[in-house]
């Protein structure tokens, strides 16, 4: 009965993430559209970067690090940050189609459905960032005689879990406000931007600010990085990273379960689950 | 003894909303106000056949399909699907149950095939082409529709394709909400003829709430008529039609709706158009 169940669970996991699979197919132009957004961003960053040395920031001050230090946050972002909308808007989707009530309805676990949705934005992620990273690598000098990809890698892998917890408990919010929940969504990822160290340390950022990044998965997630791409550290110095990171994801997960039911059993008292809201 | 296909006990519903008062400042908050959707609702359905609802709008049908679907749950009151509590039993509940609505839900950007696939993963069926196609032609589709985006097909088109999907995933209870509403009398036909088939084949419990009186005087074998989240009259249509058909000779379902109502469902259903 149990392996039926599962067996059942599976199926349905991958018919969520194969059903995303169909809908970009069939949006593709939008996806090139995107595609050359990430790419245009990233590219923009590394001149960015480029153009410090004619700003008078020469001296001690390492120019090709600086690029590399702003190039891992640019991609990583556009990386993390697909996960994170992608997952996030797993109900704002289903509400501009019209399909929230049917896909609420299937004999499936709200964990399957979400997983599926973030297993098919991990996939794609990843393959869009690599098309940017190759074409970055391609246009800018990018020093990565001190990478160690195995590091980088594993901080990688780490850093989707609490993300995926993260995103759950956004996609809450289309179901709490049907009409506001989408907009939200965005404040959200806005925010994980600012305080997350993407584009610069947060030592910089006044003391609250701060405070909002150490509890932000995307800070320990790119530090990581940092350290691997910039320093060489390896898959044994990256242990304790990836163990916050894992222990972030033990929390945010099962939390954004917890709620997402919370409001989804809200919704159903409240009558919001219709198309119209 | 057999467990009943649907048995509701004293459930009520009522959705919460708030108006503004024409005129009021922005900042004031709207007192809340209650409306009341079903009034302790008793019904059971046995297992086999098709049950008939016909009401105006307002009338508590679709409220009645969304608890049954786990959609809703009630304010008050038990409502079990086979023996499965719609609110603690979900997931056993809805492993049993789907439902057409008068709104096509599908990817519009996406194939019926597409569509197809999706829901037969989602019901741990396999989508086989043979199968899908075997389906969609039964309910008089073109084979070469199957993979054309959803938003190219007509209304009557995508209708049919939402009533194939239900019949792939195999439900013992099907909910079906007004899933003929807007179909040309051709489709509407091929509808029903498959609906008859399906129930022919293998035992399934239909709930169908529908505006057509013909249609549900054709398929159902009993009928409740509901206003006001009430049931006002339930049997099957030939003893509705004694009980309260009045004095006209030879009453139809319509007749008896209006002398139980004093409303004609044609008019509902024109007031609907309207707005």
């Amino acid at each position: 009965m149990n392996v039926g169940i599962s067996h059942l669970e599976a199926g349905a996991l991958l018919g969520f993430a194969e059903r995303q699979m169909y809908v970009y197919k069939r949006y593709w132009v939008w996806e090139v559209v995107w595609l050359f957004y990430s790419i245009v961003s990233v590219l923009s960053i590394g001149f960015l970067a480029s153009g410090l040395g004619t700003l008078g920031a020469g001296g001690g001050f390492d120019l090709r690090r600086a690029q590399l230090y702003l190039l891992v946050g640019a991609l990583l972002w556009g990386y993390l940050s697909l996960v994170f909308m992608e997952a996030a808007y797993a109900i704002a989707w289903e509400r501009w189609e019209g399909t929230i009530e049917y896909t609420f309805m299937a004999p499936v676990r709200r964990m399957t459905h979400l997983m599926g949705i973030c297993l098919f934005a991990i996939v794609y992620g990843l393959a869009r960032t690599f098309i940017v990273l190759v074409v970055a690598i391609a246009i800018f000098d990018v020093d990565f005689s001190h990478a160690n990809f195995g590091g980088t890698l594993i901080v990688l892998a780490a850093s989707t879990v609490p993300l995926i917890g993260l995103a759950i408990l956004t996609s809450v919010l289309p179901l709490l406000s049907p009409q506001k929940g989408e907009q939200m969504s965005f404040a959200v990822q806005g925010f994980l931007l600012l305080v997350s160290g993407v584009y610069y340390p947060l030592s910089v950022l006044p003391a609250p600010l701060q405070l909002a990044g150490t509890i932000s998965p995307l800070t320990y997630a790119l530090a990581g990085m940092r350290r691997s791409l910039l320093e060489g550290a390896g898959m044994g110095d990256q242990l304790p990273t990836v163990g916050i990171l894992l222990g972030m994801g033990a929390v945010l997960i099962p939390l954004g379960i917890l709620v997402f039911s919370w409001a989804e059993r809200r919704a159903k008292r409240l009558g919001l689950l219709k198309r119209s809201g | 003894m057999n467990v009943p296909a649907i048995d509701i006990q004293g459930v009520r519903k009522a959705f919460r909303r708030r108006e503004r008062a024409a005129g009021a400042p922005f900042w004031k908050r709207a007192a809340p106000k209650d409306k009341v959707a079903l009034h302790e609702l008793d019904l059971q359905v046995e297992a086999g056949g098709i049950t008939g609802i016909l009401g105006p709008n307002g009338s508590g049908k679709s409220t009645l399909i969304r608890i049954l679907g786990t959609l809703l749950t009630p304010d008050s009151g038990t409502a079990r699907v086979f023996g499965w509590d719609v609110v603690t039993d979900a997931l056993q509940v809805r492993r049993h149950v789907n439902r057409v609505s008068v709104e096509a839900a599908f990817f519009k950007e996406l194939s019926p095939w597409e569509n197809m696939v999706y829901a037969a993963r989602l019901y741990g069926y396999a989508g086989v082409r043979s199968r899908v196609v075997e389906i969609l032609e039964g309910l008089g589709l073109p084979g070469d529709v199957i993979d054309q985006p959803m938003k190219q097909l007509s209304r009557g088109q995508q209708q049919k394709v939402a009533i194939a999907r239900s019949f792939l995933t195999a439900p013992s209870l099907l909910l079906m909400d007004e899933p003929t509403t807007g179909l040309d009398p051709r489709s509407k036909k091929d509808v029903q003829s498959a609906l008859e088939k399906l129930r022919a084949e293998r035992e399934i419990t239909v709930l169908l709430c529908t505006h057509d009186m013909d249609e549900a005087a054709a398929l159902c074998e009993r009928v409740l008529m509901m206003d006001g989240g009430r049931v006002l009259a339930d049997g099957s249509p030939d003893e509705l039609c004694r009980r309260h058909g009045g004095a006209n000779s030879g009453p139809t379902l319509e007749d008896v709706f209006m002398h139980l109502t004093g409303k004609t469902l044609e008019a509902e259903e024109l007031e609907e158009v309207a707005t």
